[in-house]
């Protein structure tokens, strides 16, 4: 961009043309093209192959018969879309991601936000109260599931010995349907807050102090602060976290599918071990791409609808 | 001129404030208000909620020092009547595959990094100063396809991997992991703040793009590259998804995936797949409290471009 300047500092100074000036123009632009083409190109490559390719690959196999053996791979327009839309496994899978994301987004922020809230306040020893929350954050997903499955364990986990302890009854978290996805909203909780954790606490960390010291001076106490500096100044980071947190609990698949395969019964099955399952034991990679699709297309939905509402609010 | 990148605004000039103040400020405000009753509970609060979270890792840890009788007695206890041991340990390491999954983990997931450092810096570099046809479309194109949930390509890209005759190859674990469209707009983001006189002097004296971003901008770029590293390499360490679907040698699973499998090897011994699962947690465990520091900074400034 700024090359020409230098061209005509390092060039000896004669009088050009406008016809050379021209040319030299059109030279310098076809460099720039050449070399920026060259500087992308390694990416691109990447990019294209194992991004683009699949996605058009994906979508075009959702309109097949496509199977593992290469058979049925014709073209069936809408059928395996009309199926998904009549498989009542479909339906279930997508309403537990839905409901997933529900039940684990709200104390994935609320408690990020305690959690921060509390280390805040300047205890000695920050480097332990960062190192217990957000260190879960740092482990793999069949690690952590292999803590809680053990944690669960109806006789010898530590949870039902806890409870027990203040009288409740053995609960079979991860087999009993009607406790199983509260089970696995727990774990993600203590899994992945950290991450949520870790944005508050920079957030607050720049909070100018000022606006502590002028509000104390006006007699505000430490409450009055919260409400009215605190958390208003944390808007635009709640914000962030929510849009973040949102998509990330509808792509859940991992700690669901070691802990409980979905069971019992399907009723914590989310939308991509159902991809998975159809893709992987059916084999059947056209009507897996048509639910991939479908579960695309609501991801979509609903960052299109984060971004309106955002940029409404002028954030 | 540490990082400035961050989704949006705000975050990004917050961000860039607070470089080396986690650590001062804990100090500072201990003396005031010490007394009062509302700091007294919330302290409480903190020792309860901290020792909540360490309890599965200590748990997880204790069962792992058990002989398999205690691990499995009931009533349960921290502390086994038969005293700990490394016998658990001692099994894993001996009959298991997990040193060779570590080894696997730490080649794919160094791989990985390596190009998708490279492949995305170049890019991001040219989008940053470069002017050449269709640059716009092309970083709106990349941009716009962050939204694309990986787990949505997992059939598509294993037919591929089918094709190409990968399947149960480290390549087919690497190469997809490569893509990571984040990190270029991170990295040009990074990259146009950096003067653009530095590189013009260097320039002038015959030095050509490679070389100057070679040698001038990528060390200027140090920041912003370690975070870069650090998300992508431990995304790629604990990715558990695709390289599941990528291998079922189990020579050349990943820990996480391998992992997977030791669970129903090892069956009711509970010691064991504890030991197991300790042991695969302990090198992120290990490398987290040497570079606590700049792990946190790499994920509060860039933690999002991981997916």
């Amino acid at each position: 961009m700024s090359s020409a300047a230098v061209d005509v500092t390092g060039a000896p100074p004669r009088t050009t043309s406008p016809d050379e000036v021209r040319r030299g123009e059109r030279e310098r632009r076809a460099r720039d093209n050449r070399i920026g083409w060259a500087f992308v190109a390694p990416f691109v490559v990447v990019f294209v192959m194992f991004l683009i390719w699949p996605l058009v690959h994906g979508f075009y196999l959702s309109f097949t018969g496509e199977s593992i053996t290469g058979a049925g791979g014709e073209l069936i327009g809408f059928d395996n879309y009309a199926e998904a839309l009549a498989d009542p496994i479909m339906w279930r899978s997508l309403l537990n991601t839905l409901w997933f994301t529900v039940l684990s987004t709200v104390p994935l922020v609320i408690v990020a936000l305690i959690l921060a809230l509390l280390v805040h306040q300047g205890l000695p020893g920050q480097w332990l109260w960062r190192l217990s929350f957000f260190m879960p954050f740092l482990l793999a997903s069949t690690v952590a599931a292999q803590f809680w499955i053990w944690m669960y364990n109806p006789q010898l986990g530590l949870v039902n010995y806890l409870l027990g302890a203040v009288g409740v009854e053995q609960i079979a978290w991860l087999q009993d349907p009607q406790w199983a996805m509260l089970a696995v909203v727990v774990m993600t909780l203590w899994w992945t807050v950290g991450f949520n954790f870790l944005l508050y606490l920079v957030a607050l960390q720049n909070i100018p102090e000022q606006q502590y010291e002028a509000s104390a001076l006006d007699g505000a106490g430490r409450w009055r602060q919260l409400r009215s500096i605190t958390i208003p100044q944390l808007g635009p980071t709640t914000v962030l976290i929510l849009i973040l947190q949102v998509l990330a609990s509808l792509k859940v698949f991992d700690q669901i599918y070691i802990m409980t395969q979905g069971g019992p019964g399907g009723v914590t099955r989310p939308v991509v071990q159902y991809v998975f399952e159809v893709g992987f034991t059916g084999y059947r990679f056209g009507y897996a791409s048509a639910i991939a699709y479908i579960f695309f297309a609501i991801i979509v939905i609903i960052s299109i609808g984060q971004m309106r509402l955002t940029t409404r609010r002028g954030v | 001129m540490t990082t400035t990148v961050a989704p949006q605004p705000n975050a990004a000039g917050s961000v860039h404030k607070q470089r080396g103040r986690f650590a001062d400020k804990a100090g500072l405000r201990i003396g005031e208000r010490f007394a009062s009753p509302g700091r007294l509970g919330a302290i409480v609060a903190l020792i309860v909620l901290a020792l909540f979270w360490l309890l599965p890792f200590l748990w997880a840890v204790a069962t792992s020092f058990k002989t398999e009788t205690s691990a499995a007695a009931t009533p349960v206890s921290w502390l086994p009547p038969d005293g700990f041991t490394t016998e658990a340990y001692a099994n894993v390491l001996r009959e298991g595959n997990i040193p060779l999954w570590t080894w696997n983990s730490l080649l794919t997931a160094t791989i990985i990094t390596i190009i998708t450092l490279a492949v995305t810096a170049l890019a991001a570099y040219a989008f940053s100063r470069l002017d050449f046809t269709g640059r716009r479309w092309l970083f709106w194109g990349i941009i716009a396809s962050i939204i694309i949930p990986p787990q949505v390509l997992i059939v598509p890209l294993f037919y591929e991997m089918l094709t190409l005759n990968l399947v149960d190859t480290y390549w087919a674990v690497i190469l997809p992991q490569t893509v990571h469209p984040a990190m270029v707009f991170i990295l040009k983001k990074f990259f146009d703040q950096v003067p653009v006189e530095l590189e013009d002097a260097a320039r002038i004296d015959g030095a050509g793009r490679l070389r100057v971003f070679w040698s001038i901008v990528l060390p200027l770029s140090r920041p912003i590259l370690a975070a870069v590293s650090i998300i992508v390499f431990i995304a790629a360490w604990n990715n558990f998804l695709w390289p599941f679907i990528a291998t079922s040698d189990s020579s050349l699973m990943t820990l996480p995936v391998g992992l997977q499998t030791v669970k129903s090897a090892y069956g009711l011994q509970y010691a064991q797949v504890m030991a197991s699962a300790v042991l695969a947690a302990l090198p992120l465990v290990v490398v987290f409290l040497f570079f606590q520091r700049q792990i946190i900074k790499g994920f509060a400034t860039t933690g999002f471009g991981g997916q």
